[in-house]
């Protein structure tokens, strides 16, 4: 083991290499089909990405349009009641659909627009990112189709009402265990049918290069801005960083603009469903093992023959056999540490948060509460830390009342 | 000189194209497949393709991905695809077996233990869909090592460069699939693949097989006349659906049908209607 000062240092900016590898992780596992679009939509990403007419639309729509920045919230009440470190919430429940996934959805889809492709798909496992697609579709006047797991469907019934709303085609995919996974085959299908004319927004840190790279380029305004702040509102940086992870978008957006920061520790919160030890979980880098799915190698839920199993997670946005491949290199650099959170522990970290601050989280944004809270009362109150509070719960409103008897 | 390369010369110096059927292993029976698989040759196959099921087979559509589906049932592995493969192999030591499947299977078995199980149990090439040639250096240095044939797909959309890329790996044959989109979607233009076939021979100097959307003997004739070898997937793979139920007493009606359809297919292609071919000089 390398001891601190024979440490190399690691540009993180420079990941992934030029092919999309992370380490082992990452890269492009696809059909033949797909390798040309692919080979078009990183060369239209490397052209606009440094456009300075780009950038400046991109940050405008986020500014006006998404609400951005978005506050970093002092949570005064809850600090004190954890008697440990003060923790800062990053609001970015406060977007406009309520969730981070906007700001991704807003850079695909100002790439699709410049790449001449009016047919944009999705697939969605809360509805968050479906939304936040139906949602720039509605805006651009492009047409929408959101593929989602027939039993997310009926989990997220209001988030489906509103991307009908906005105009977009929900399409239920019955197929496998009718979830995230699922409903990614089947929009990756569509791609590949429809590959002249569409343009597939992947919602999160994964899928084949250059998804990982772009869609976290998209989501650093997160850490960017919560950097800046914390330095503005405390004077130095946080010791510490939390956020949920399924595909992992939401906490790389976090992150990696303090990845060089080496003071900054950060953790990546899993779902553990009913338990690790049970087996019913979503917690590929606290339980699964490497593999290849949905175009890149990355830590995976499968079993010893390789078939990918089901997970489980109160939380739909959670539900997801694998995770973003940059997640997967930083968990085995020791870069983050990832643990995981139990269905029963996030719906208390809900209830906490509603009841202590008045601000109502998404059931995926209450794991990451859920470990915050637990590691902020092993740290002293002179220390900071920022937890990503990554969508509203609005949207959680059935799932929680079924759960506690309560008819709505 | 290895049972793939015997086996597209052999049909050269008769002047006859192969008809490659496809099926997956332990579908819709796991007592039906190897029988099947003999009288598939029966009823002119000439090479098999025997697919591996994945639990999310993105590149194919709903007909394969339901039979996968009913292999998983039976919890059908690799052991149990090399198991067929060495059974097969007790009366047939010719016809060469292309597996079929997804890369995390062999991400997970190992590339060089994958190629020695796979080259022991007779198996002589290898698809994985998910695989392009870019990612594939060890891969393809663990299947050559042990005589295996990385098969490679090229697609409509494919450029020279990438066709040209692929020709310098692959070996067996190229796989063209004629349509963008998944397996057993419809609608095969066969001038389109006429003229791409033309340009991947501009490139590659093995044989070109072409699959996808070909389900009647007069798309298989037609298409046999300007490739090398025909690949027939969900149009026998839909005749197992029909006889889902898990009972090995159906053995003999899914065999029947399915010989059927290739007796006809094989018919067709060997009448070789010359009026279809206005190839290009």
């Amino acid at each position: 083991m390398p001891t601190d000062n024979t440490k190399q240092t690691i540009d993180y900016s420079a990941m992934p290499d030029e092919r999309g590898h992370f380490g082992i992780y990452g890269g492009r596992f696809v059909s033949e089909t797909l390798m040309q679009a692919l080979d078009e939509l990183h060369d239209a990403y490397e052209k606009f990405s440094t456009d300075k007419d780009f950038q400046a639309e991109f940050d405008a729509d986020l500014a006006y349009y998404v609400g951005r920045p978005s506050p970093l919230y002092h949570a005064e009440r809850l600090s004190k009641e954890t008697g440990g470190a003060q923790i800062f919430l990053k609001r970015e429940d406060l977007n406009h659909t309520g969730a981070h996934k906007v700001n991704n959805t807003i850079g695909q889809a100002l790439l699709a627009r410049a790449m001449g492709k009016n047919r944009v798909i999705a697939e969605t496992g809360a509805g968050q990112h479906g939304v936040a697609t139906a949602t720039v579709a509605a805006r651009f006047g492009m047409e929408c189709v959101v593929y989602m797991g027939a039993e997310d469907i009926v989990r997220q019934a209001p988030n489906v009402y509103r991307m009908k709303l906005l105009g977009a085609d929900v399409v239920p995919v019955s197929s496998g265990s009718k979830t995230l996974k699922d409903a990614l085959n089947e929009a990756m299908r569509d791609w590949v049918t429809n590959v002249d004319n569409t343009f597939y927004i992947i919602g999160t840190v994964a899928g084949p290069h250059p998804y990982p790279q772009m869609v976290r380029d998209f989501q650093s305004v997160i850490g960017r801005e919560a950097r800046s702040q914390i330095l503005e509102m405390t004077g130095r940086l946080p010791d510490a960083l939390v956020a949920c992870v399924g595909g992992g978008s939401n906490a790389i957006g976090l992150f990696h603009p303090f990845l060089g920061d080496e003071s900054v520790a950060m953790y990546g919160v899993e779902a553990a469903g009913d338990g690790l030890e049970t087996g019913h979980h979503a917690a590929p880098l606290c339980a699964g093992k490497p593999g290849v799915l949905h175009g890149n190698r990355t830590y995976l839920m499968e079993d010893e023959g390789g078939q990918i199993i089901e997970t489980h997670s109160v939380s739909a946005g959670l539900d997801y056999p694998g995770v973003g491949p940059e997640h997967s290199w930083l968990k085995d650099i020791g870069r983050v540490s990832y643990g995981a959170i139990t269905d029963t522990e996030a719906l208390q970290a809900f209830h906490q948060l509603t009841r202590i601050e008045g601000i109502i989280p998404a059931l995926e944004s209450s794991h990451a509460m859920a470990y915050g809270v637990k590691l902020a009362a092993e740290m002293s109150p002179e220390q900071s830390m920022i937890i990503n509070l990554s969508g509203r719960g609005d949207k959680d409103m059935n799932t929680i009342a079924k759960i506690e008897g309560i008819q709505l | 000189m290895s049972r793939l390369q015997a086996c597209f010369a052999r049909l050269q110096a008769e002047d006859r194209k192969a008809l490659i059927p496809y099926i997956m292993t332990g579908d819709p029976h796991p007592e039906v497949t190897v029988p099947l698989m003999h009288a598939m040759v029966k009823a002119g196959a000439n090479i098999i393709e025997l697919g591996a099921p994945f639990s999310d087979p993105m590149a194919d559509g709903p007909v394969i991905q339901a039979a996968a589906e009913r292999a998983l049932e039976f919890h059908i592995t690799l052991h149990d695809v090399f198991k067929a493969v060495t059974e097969f192999r007790r009366l047939d030591d010719v016809t060469p077996i292309v597996m079929m499947g997804y890369l995390n299977l062999i991400e997970v078995a190992g590339y060089e233990a994958f190629a020695r199980l796979a080259s022991e149990a007779g198996i002589d090439g290898i698809i994985t869909v998910d695989m392009p040639p870019e990612e594939a250096h060890d891969y393809i240095s663990a299947l050559k090592g042990e005589g295996l044939d990385p098969v490679f797909l090229i697609a409509p959309t494919s450029t020279d460069e990438r066709i040209a890329k692929i020709g310098a790996v692959a070996s067996g044959f190229v796989y063209y699939v004629s349509l963008k989109g998944v397996t057993g979607a419809a609608n095969l233009d066969v001038d389109d693949v006429r003229q791409k076939v033309e340009t991947i021979r501009q490139h590659i100097d093995i044989p070109i097989g072409v699959g996808f959307g070909i389900s009647d003997a007069q798309t298989a004739a037609r298409v046999s006349a300007c490739s090398d070898a025909v690949v027939v997937g969900s149009a026998i793979v839909k005749r197992m659906a029909a006889h889902q139920q898990h009972n090995p007493e159906q053995t003999g009606r899914v065999i029947k049908d399915v010989s059927e359809l290739l007796g006809s297919m094989r018919e067709a292609m060997d009448a070789n209607p010359a009026e279809e071919i206005t190839i290009t000089a």
